[in-house]
């Protein structure tokens, strides 16, 4: 690749993508998409969940056909029929759900479906020799004999990419990499992004963390309901401008006002560790109408710390108190009757059971309200649901799949399934983790609500503006150690960083 | 969006309406393609057939069908909370050999009553151990059922070291024959009465709901603080009570009990369950729809019976039935 990436005008070998449209019946999904991505850059498609950048990236990666239109791919037509076509053809792309095999190998997920062989058997030397060599490539120590299952999942992203450069990728597309990964580990993808540009491969990256896109983008395509709404031909963009153009209006403000909390304690944490020492001798205090932020990287123990204040994981010394009452924590149920109550991190697995209803999902967890006698009659169901779901502005009706909404409605119903209790502690682990940016705004209305209306609230998060943009006080963790808790006057980015990464 | 202010604009006219469709949706949720099934096929048997369509007839399906729709009551339970349980037949020959040993005037002969209740807390606990597997050892229910299914079986055989007991007193066995207001059987109207209290308790009890839960999410419906655990130890306690129950009922029907007895039935009752529109990984399915399907097996067996078709035959049937009935339920729900 010997193209200069900064003639923009003269025809180049990269990838040209014109006139895509795409229908699932009725519904446009895509509409004239069309863009380039030239040797050698970085281009970040933005836009909001259902704006189109899967239905795009699918396309390119081959499990999407076309309605209509075309892609030029170093100067040939190119139509793949399949993803393996497409790998054929140089495209690889990273999902944000590896699709790795656990228990295989890393040097074997590398290699799968194209084992080396040598007479007859599979070549594990060469195998192993030519997966670390690609591993090394991308910085990464790793024992090609390890399994794909102890890595974390930082990790695993990388064998992903060595998959794709094994495969000679010359065009990668990233559908969100950044999601699980912490900040070292996000700058370590930034390098490796940086080293293999510099070679001559293409990027698209799909994301929704805008400072990411400043720093590691050359150029940004914004999405919005299946359209093309705007290029820029540089990457650091007003965060506002960006939004703006995702959202298709003025974002006036991302985080509502905060209510001055009352001066009654009502969360007590004292000395708390878990058994597996994910996190150590916490202590912290929550009064009511407060809002806890609770930071760290990945792996520094938030989501452990809060799911055993809530009971879903056994602690092995340290105690909860909850407004001066101790609480046994020996399970869910009896947090939830203490009044303390979980909104989990990962929605579809711990929040939702998508086979249902709004209404039943609302009703899980509190037969004891609606059933006073254990007679759960649809009327009764059907009324609990409505309250909950017109209190939070659900824009469903109780008798639909809750598997039919938005990720910011679902997480909606899972507020309002705990809210008519009430609680005294309401907790919420990545509280907007895969939901749109112009969603996310309601749901920071919500959690503000909570607290005014008195109850202590924790918001773990792994994006750092919303965390001191919502709570009154931050409490950082770093390996399962307090660093410490910051006033909203101190927190800033920098304060927190400082504490989180030592 | 402030939480006080509620937004009124759901609570008109639609949702009243919304409610009774949902109320007729819930009765016939996932039964509707089942039921089709079955009214076709009375139809067919109906129409090349003299015999099938007679009182007489019906009855004997009942009849027949009473120990597979006691098990298959249980199975719906443990399928709703996505587990399996392939320890039922055992269970079933475990209980009966229990029942005769303990009243069988040739070995214990403590009376029926005792030998009814000995045999129900066996395949009680054959249930509880089953279900501890699950929940403590955390073994896969398939493994665990498996495991039950062994050792049940090999009990049932020790207790008589294989021989049968055969002959009980004339009020058990008249509990399967004699039809009360010239139609029901004491077994058939058990089977019937546990059929209703199942399908309430399944529908508007709140642990009833719970099951659904756990069998959706068993991680969400623990975090929503249902008791998971201790709910999974009794529905598999309670699949192992039914199905000796099933066994003292087939007891009844044969006039003798043998450790060989129950041997497939488990795959039967799966089938009837999944027949029924179950979900084997959990959370969908009814006491309805597993009646459906418990009746499609009877029907179809009945059926195929007047109308002279082999055994061997009749294998083959049921085994393209079952795929036909799932098949149609995965490509109806694709399709939604």
């Amino acid at each position: 690749m010997a193209l200069d990436p900064s003639h923009t005008q003269t025809p180049h070998l990269g990838l040209f993508v014109s006139g895509l449209c795409k229908s699932y019946g009725p519904v446009q999904v895509l509409a004239d998409a069309s863009f380039e991505v030239r040797p050698g850059e970085v281009v970040a498609l933005l836009g909001e969940n259902g704006a189109g950048k899967s239905t795009v990236s699918n396309i390119i990666a081959g499990s999407t056909k076309p309605d209509a239109g075309s892609i030029t791919w170093r100067g040939k037509p190119y139509s793949p029929a399949s993803p393996a076509a497409a790998i054929d053809s140089g495209v690889g792309m990273i999902h944000q759900e590896l699709k790795l095999l656990p228990d295989l190998s890393v040097a074997e997920n590398v290699y799968v479906g194209r084992l080396p062989m040598r007479g007859g058997r599979i070549d594990r030397a060469a195998m192993n020799a030519r997966a670390s060599a690609q591993l090394k490539r991308l910085g990464l120590d790793v024992s090609p004999d390890r399994k794909v299952r102890t890595l974390r999942i930082a990790a695993q992203q990388q064998v992903e990419i060595a998959k794709a450069l094994t495969l000679n990728a010359e065009l990668l597309i990233f559908d969100e990499p950044t999601a699980a990964l912490g900040s070292e580990e996000t700058e370590l993808l930034f390098q490796q992004i940086r080293k293999l540009k510099a070679e001559g491969m293409s990027f698209i990256y799909i994301s929704h963390r805008l400072d990411e896109i400043a720093e590691i983008a050359d150029r940004v395509v914004v999405m919005r309901d299946g359209r093309i709404v705007a290029r820029h031909e540089r990457a650091d963009i007003p965060v506002r401008t960006v939004v703006e153009q995702m959202v298709g209006r003025s974002v006036e403000r991302m985080f509502p006002p905060l209510s001055e909390p009352g001066s009654e304690t009502l969360l007590e944490v004292e000395n708390l560790s878990s058994p597996e020492r994910s996190f150590q001798n916490v202590s912290f205090s929550v009064r009511t109408g407060e809002i806890l932020g609770i930071a760290g990287l990945i792996g520094a123990g938030r989501t452990e710390l809060v799911r055993a204040i809530a009971g879903a994981d056994p602690i092995s010394s340290g105690s909860v108190r909850v407004a001066g009452k101790p609480v046994h924590l020996n399970g869910p149920a009896a947090a939830i009757k203490a009044g303390v109550v979980l909104v989990p991190e990962d929605r579809k697995a711990q929040g939702v059971v998508l086979d249902q209803t709004i209404g039943e999902n609302l009703a899980i967890g509190n037969f004891d309200h609606v059933a006073p006698n254990g007679w759960v009659f649809p009327k009764a169901v059907q009324k609990f649901a409505e309250a909950g779901i017109s209190r939070l502005g659900v824009k469903g009706r109780p008798s639909q799949a809750i598997s039919k909404l938005s990720g910011g409605n679902q997480q909606k119903v899972i507020i309002a399934k705990w809210i008519s209790r009430p609680p005294k502690v309401f907790i919420l682990d990545e509280p907007t983790r895969g939901i749109d940016v112009g969603a996310r705004a309601a749901i920071y209305d919500v959690i503000a609500d909570l607290a005014r209306s008195g109850m202590a609230v924790v918001v773990v998060s792994s994006d750092l503006e919303e965390v001191l943009g919502l709570s009154h006080r931050v409490l950082v963790l770093s390996r399962g150690r307090q660093r410490g808790i910051l006033d909203r006057s101190e927190a800033s980015n920098v304060a927190v960083m400082e504490l989180a990464t030592s | 969006m402030a939480l006080s202010n509620g937004a009124s604009e759901l609570k008109a006219g639609p949702g009243a309406q919304a409610a009774a469709g949902a109320k007729l949706s819930a009765l016939f949720a996932g039964t509707m393609g089942p039921l089709i099934g079955l009214v076709l096929l009375c139809l067919a048997l109906s129409l090349t057939t003299d015999t099938f369509l007679t009182v007489r007839n019906i009855l004997n399906v009942l009849d027949q069908v009473t120990v597979l729709g006691i098990m298959a009551i249980g199975m719906t339970l443990v399928i709703l909370i996505g587990g399996i349980d392939l320890s039922v037949g055992s269970v079933l020959a475990l209980a009966a050999m229990v029942m005769g040993f303990v009243a069988h005037p040739d070995h214990l002969n403590l009376g029926m009553p005792a030998g009814i209740v000995t045999a129900l807390v066996v395949a009680g606990l054959c249930g509880l151990v089953s279900g501890l597997l699950v929940t403590v050892t955390k073994l896969p229910p398939f493994i665990a059922t498996l495991a039950m299914m062994s050792v049940a079986r090999g009990l049932a055989n020790m207790i008589t070291d294989g021989s049968q007991i055969i002959g009980f007193p004339d009020w058990f066995t008249s509990l399967s024959i004699i039809r009360h207001f010239g139609f029901l059987s004491v077994t058939v109207g058990l089977m019937i009465v546990l059929a209703i209290i199942f399908a309430i308790f399944l529908n508007y009890r709140a642990t009833g709901r719970s099951l659904y839960a756990i069998g959706g999410s068993a991680e969400v419906a623990r975090l929503s603080g249902i008791p998971v655990k201790s709910l999974t130890n009794w529905v598999y306690a309670i699949c192992g009570v039914l199905a000796g129950l099933a066994g003292i009922v087939l007891a009844a029907r044969l006039d003798s009990v043998q450790p060989s007895s129950g041997f497939g039935y488990e795959l039967d009752t799966i089938a009837a369950v999944v027949i029924g529109g179950a979900s084997l990984s959990g959370g969908v399915g009814s006491i309805g729809g597993t009646a459906i399907g418990v009746l499609i097996i009877g029907v179809l067996r009945n059926g195929l019976n007047l109308l002279g078709v082999s055994p061997f035959i009749q294998q083959v049937v049921i085994g393209v039935v079952i795929a036909l009935a799932v098949a149609t339920d995965t490509w109806r729900r694709r399709t939604q």
